[in-house]
C-alpha cells in the first residue's frame, strides 16, 4: 500500500530532473557554445567579425561578412520561391480543393519532410544544378557553374515546402466559418472572401509559418553545401556561388585543431546559427500557440 | 439521515482561473440513498461531484478551501491520501472509458492495483460484479476478449462493475446515462435504484425526469450556490425557493 | 469592379492554386524519381552485402554495408537512447503535472524551440562534450549527437498522441484509487501504436541525417563492432562517394542516395499507416 505511493513520488522526482534538465538543454547549448566561441572576442570585436569579408583563418582573420551574406541570400530566395506557392496551395487545400486532394497531399509533404537532406543535395546536383548551368543563366551570362545561390535557394525552398505548407492550412483551417458566411452574404466571391477576410484575419499565423521556415531554412547544411558551391566571397548576384554559415561549419570541423582560435570562430558561427533561430523559433511558436489556443477553446 | 452521514462539505469554495466556481457549499448527503444534483448547466454541479474525490486536482490554477470530510476524514488535509480516497468513490463518468485491456482485466485492475494478487479471489471478485451489474451472462464467454468491443451500455455497465471492484462506499455519477440510449439509461438507473442499498449515491444529472424517478434527495445548485436541497417530491413539487420553482417549471435551465 | 471582372480574377487565381499545388505535390516525385533514375543502374547485390574492400574508392570491389549498419547503429542506439528520456518526459508533462500547469507549458515551448535547432548545431555542440569527456569520433559520439537531435523530436510526438487519449480515461484509471504512475501505465498502454509512429518517425530522421554525424561518428571501411569503434553513416557515405572524380564511386552514390530514399519511404510510409490506424480506432 505504502510502497505504491512511495514508488509513485519517486518516479515522480526521477522525472521532474529529467524534464527539467532537459529543457535546460536550451541554454546549456548556448552557454556551452559561447564559451567555446569567447577567446575569438578576446582578439576581434563583434563588429569587426560581422563586418569584415577576409577570410583566412591561418593569418588570424575571420571575417564572417561573405557566411551572412551567403546565408541570407539564400535563406531570402528560398523564402521568395517557396512562399506564395505554399500560400496558394494551402489556400487551395483548405478551401478549394476536395477533400480526396488534402487526403492526398498532406501525406505527401509527411514524405517530403522525411526525405533526408543529402537526398535533396544530390537532386540538386542532378536536376537544379543543370537546369541553372545550361537554360536559366545562359538568359543572364556568359557561363555560370550551376552551383550558385539560386540553385541553393531553389533546393532549399523545396525543403521548406512541408513545414509552410501544413502549418500555413492549419491556421487557415482556425479561421471561423461564421466569418467567412458574413462576407459571402454580402456578395463578394469566394476569393475576395479569401483575399479580404481570410488572409487577413491569418496574417499573424502565416507570418509565424513564415519564421519557421526561415529559421529551418537558415540552419540548413548538407544540402545546401552540396549545390551553391562554397565560395567564401558575399554573392552580387544570384549567380554567383555562396558559403553559407553551416556549410562553413561543415566543411572545416575537425581540420582546424591546428590554428589558433580557427575553433573558436567555427563554434561563432554555431552560436550565431543558434541565437538566431532560438529567437525566430521562440516568436513564432508563441504567435502559434496563441492562435491554437484562442480557437481551441 | 444518520448522525455522521458519510460525505459532509463544510464552507466550501472553489475558484478556478479566479473565477468563484463554488460558493460557500454547506451540505450533508444522506446514506444509502440517491441524491441528485441538478442545475443548469455551468452552475458548478460536476465541479462539485470532483470535489468529492479529488480529481478536481486535476485542473490547474484551482484553489479550494473548506473542508469535505469523507468518514470523519478531511479529504483536503494536507496528510490525506488522495489515492486512499478514491478508493472509497466509484466514478461513473458521461461516456464509459473501458482501460486498454480485456473485460476481465478491467474489472480485475482495482483490486489488482490494490494489492489482490490471488487468481481465485480475483476471480470470485470478477464475476461477483459482473452479475451485480447484470453483465455476467452476457460477457462470461468472452471475459478475455477487449472491452472496447462491447456495446456503449455494456461498457458504462462494465465501467460501473470495475468502479464496485474497489469495494467503494460511495458510487459518483456524472451525468452517466447521456451518451447512452432509452434502454441502457434504463437499465443503469435500475442499478442505481438497486446498488442504494449497500452504497451511497450522488449523482449529477440535467434530466429533471431522470432526478425524480430514482433520487430520494435532490440538490438544486444554481451559480455556484446551493438553493435549496431536500427530499425529492419536496424540491420539486413544493419548492420553497422562487428560483427553484422557476427551474423546475423550466423557466431558467 | 464589374462582376465579370470580379469573376475572372477568381478564375485567374483558382488556376494559379491548382498550378501551385501540383508543383508542391509533384516535387516529391521529381526528388524520388531523380535519384532513382541515376541509382537504379549502380544497384548490386555487392552495394548491400558488402563493406568495401580494397581499392573501392578508386572504383573496385565492395559496397556500403559498413554504412547502412552504421547508420542503423547510430539511428538505433540513439531512438533506443532518446525513448528512455522523452517517455518519462512526455508522462510528467502530461500525466503528472495537471493540464495547463506552468511547467508543463514552458517546456513543451522549449521542446518546440529546441526542435527546430539545426542538426549542425547540435552536432558542434555534442562535439564539444565529447571533446571534453575525451571521446574521439566513434559510435557513441554518434549515438550522443543523434539522440540530442531526435528527442524534441520524441517528446512532441508522444506528446500529440497522448493528447488524443481523453482525459476521462486518466480519471477513470485515478478513480480506481491508481496512483499517477499506474495511471501513466494505462495511458502507455492506450497510445503504444503512437509510440511505433513516434520510434518510426526519429529513427528515419536519425538514419538521414549528416550533419549531427559529421564530426562525431567519424568513418570507417569496416562494419563497427565496439562502440568506441568510429562508424561509417549511410548520408555520409553518399556525400564522400558523390565528391569523388571516379566515375564508379560515384555510381556508387547514387546508388547508396537510392538505398537510402527506399529505407526513408518504408519508413515514413508504415508510420502513417500505422497513425491513421490509430486515429479510427479512436
Amino acid at each position: 500500500m505504502n510502497f505504491r505511493i512511495v514508488k509513485d513520488k519517486l518516479i515522480a522526482n526521477v522525472m521532474l530532473i529529467l524534464s527539467i534538465s532537459s529543457v535546460s538543454f536550451v541554454f546549456l547549448i548556448g552557454i556551452g557554445l559561447y564559451l567555446r566561441a569567447a577567446p575569438l572576442f578576446e582578439e576581434h570585436t563583434l563588429l569587426s567579425l560581422f563586418r569584415g569579408s577576409n577570410w583566412a583563418p591561418s593569418k588570424n582573420q575571420f571575417g564572417f561578412y561573405p557566411f551572412i551574406m551567403g546565408t541570407l541570400s539564400v535563406t531570402l530566395i528560398a523564402i521568395v520561391v517557396a512562399l506564395p506557392l505554399c500560400l496558394l496551395t494551402a489556400i487551395y487545400l483548405t478551401e478549394y480543393a476536395k477533400p480526396g486532394i488534402r487526403k492526398v497531399m498532406l501525406p505527401l509533404m509527411n514524405i517530403l519532410a522525411g526525405i533526408p537532406p543529402v537526398i535533396y543535395g544530390v537532386w540538386g546536383i542532378f536536376f537544379v544544378v543543370p537546369i541553372v548551368r545550361e537554360y536559366i543563366a545562359p538568359q543572364f551570362m556568359e557561363y555560370s557553374s550551376g552551383y550558385t545561390v539560386l540553385t541553393g535557394g531553389v533546393v532549399l525552398a523545396v525543403m521548406i515546402f512541408p513545414i509552410l505548407v501544413s502549418i500555413v492550412s492549419e491556421v487557415l483551417s482556425t479561421i471561423p466559418k461564421e466569418l467567412k458566411d458574413a462576407s459571402l452574404s454580402l456578395g463578394a466571391t469566394k476569393w475576395e472572401t479569401i483575399k479580404k477576410v481570410v488572409v487577413k484575419r491569418a496574417r499573424p499565423g502565416i507570418v509565424a509559418a513564415m519564421v519557421l521556415a526561415v529559421s529551418r531554412a537558415f540552419g540548413e547544411t548538407i544540402a545546401v553545401l552540396m549545390v551553391c558551391g562554397n565560395v567564401p566571397v558575399a554573392p552580387t548576384s544570384v549567380f554567383d556561388g555562396g558559403y553559407p554559415l553551416p556549410a562553413l561549419i561543415a566543411n572545416n570541423f575537425g581540420e582546424m585543431m591546428s590554428i589558433p582560435l580557427y575553433d573558436s570562430a567555427l563554434m561563432f558561427a554555431a552560436l550565431l546559427l543558434f541565437v538566431i533561430i532560438f529567437l525566430f523559433n521562440l516568436i513564432s511558436r508563441i504567435i502559434l500557440n496563441r492562435i491554437e489556443h484562442k480557437y481551441s477553446s | 439521515m444518520t448522525q455522521h452521514p458519510l460525505i459532509r462539505v463544510k464552507d466550501l469554495n472553489v475558484h478556478i482561473d479566479g473565477h468563484h466556481i463554488l460558493k460557500n457549499i454547506n451540505i450533508s448527503i444522506p446514506d444509502k440513498s440517491v441524491t441528485s444534483i441538478i442545475g443548469p448547466s455551468g452552475c458548478g454541479k460536476t465541479t462539485l461531484l470532483k470535489t468529492f474525490n479529488r480529481l478536481l486536482d486535476d485542473t490547474a490554477n484551482v484553489t479550494v478551501s473548506g473542508s469535505v470530510l469523507v468518514d470523519d476524514e478531511d479529504i483536503y488535509a494536507p496528510e490525506a491520501e488522495v489515492t486512499h480516497i478514491r478508493k472509497k468513490m466509484g466514478l461513473l463518468s458521461q461516456r464509459p472509458y473501458p482501460l486498454p485491456m480485456s473485460i476481465y482485466d478491467n474489472v480485475a485492475y482495482g483490486p489488482r492495483i490494490h494489492g489482490t494478487r490471488d487468481k481465485s479471489t480475483l476471480d470470485s471478485i470478477v464475476e461477483k460484479q459482473l452479475k451485480d451489474t447484470g453483465l455476467w451472462d452476457e460477457v462470461k464467454d468472452r471475459l478475455h476478449g477487449p472491452a472496447n468491443r462491447l456495446s456503449i451500455g455494456q461498457q458504462q455497465r462494465l465501467c460501473l462493475a470495475r468502479g464496485l471492484a474497489v469495494k467503494p462506499e460511495i458510487i459518483l455519477g456524472d451525468e452517466s446515462t447521456s451518451a447512452l440510449d432509452p434502454v441502457s439509461t434504463h437499465t443503469i438507473e435500475d442499478l442505481f435504484v438497486r446498488l442504494k442499498a449497500q452504497y451511497t449515491i450522488v449523482l449529477v444529472t440535467h434530466i429533471l425526469r431522470q432526478a425524480r424517478r430514482i433520487s430520494d434527495y435532490i440538490v438544486f445548485v444554481y451559480m455556484g450556490e446551493i438553493v435549496e436541497f431536500g427530499p425529492t417530491d419536496e424540491v420539486l413539487l413544493h419548492p420553497k425557493e422562487e428560483l427553484t420553482r422557476q427551474y423546475v417549471k423550466g423557466f431558467i435551465s | 469592379m464589374g462582376i465579370k471582372r470580379r469573376k475572372a480574377e477568381e478564375t485567374i487565381f483558382k488556376i494559379l492554386m491548382v498550378m501551385a499545388c501540383l508543383i508542391v505535390g509533384s516535387s516529391l516525385f521529381l526528388i524520388v524519381g531523380t535519384i532513382v533514375v541515376k541509382g537504379v543502374p549502380y544497384l548490386t547485390w555487392d552495394m548491400v552485402s558488402k563493406a568495401p574492400q580494397g581499392g573501392f574508392y578508386i572504383g573496385k570491389e565492395g559496397g556500403v554495408l559498413n554504412a547502412i549498419i552504421g547508420s542503423l547503429y547510430v539511428a538505433g542506439g540513439a531512438t533506443v537512447l532518446g525513448l528512455l528520456i522523452s517517455i518519462p518526459i512526455s508522462i510528467y508533462l502530461n500525466i503528472y503535472l495537471k493540464g495547463g500547469s506552468l511547467l508543463s507549458k514552458s517546456a513543451k515551448l522549449a521542446y518546440d524551440v529546441l526542435f527546430g535547432i539545426p542538426s549542425i548545431v547540435y552536432g558542434a555542440f555534442a562535439f564539444s562534450i565529447m571533446i571534453w569527456l575525451g571521446v574521439r569520433a566513434s559510435l557513441l559520439g554518434g549515438v550522443i549527437a543523434v539522440t540530442l537531435l531526435i528527442i524534441p523530436i520524441l517528446v512532441r510526438t508522444l506528446d500529440e498522441v497522448i493528447a488524443t487519449v481523453p482525459r476521462e480515461l486518466k480519471h477513470a484509471a485515478l478513480s480506481l484509487g491508481a496512483t499517477r504512475w499506474e495511471t501513466a501505465r494505462v495511458i502507455l498502454r492506450q497510445i503504444k501504436p503512437g509510440i511505433y509512429t513516434a520510434v518510426l518517425l526519429s529513427f528515419g530522421r536519425g538514419i538521414g541525417d549528416v550533419a549531427a554525424v559529421l564530426f562525431t561518428a567519424g568513418f570507417s571501411d569496416n562494419i563497427p563492432i565496439y562502440i568506441d569503434e568510429p562508424a561509417a553513416t549511410l548520408p555520409l557515405a553518399i556525400f564522400f562517394q558523390l565528391s569523388s572524380p571516379i566515375p564508379e564511386v560515384q555510381g556508387r552514390a547514387y546508388a547508396s542516395a537510392l538505398i537510402l530514399t527506399l529505407i526513408i519511404l518504408v519508413i515514413v510510409i508504415v508510420s502513417h499507416i500505422l497513425a491513421t490506424k490509430h486515429k479510427h480506432k479512436l
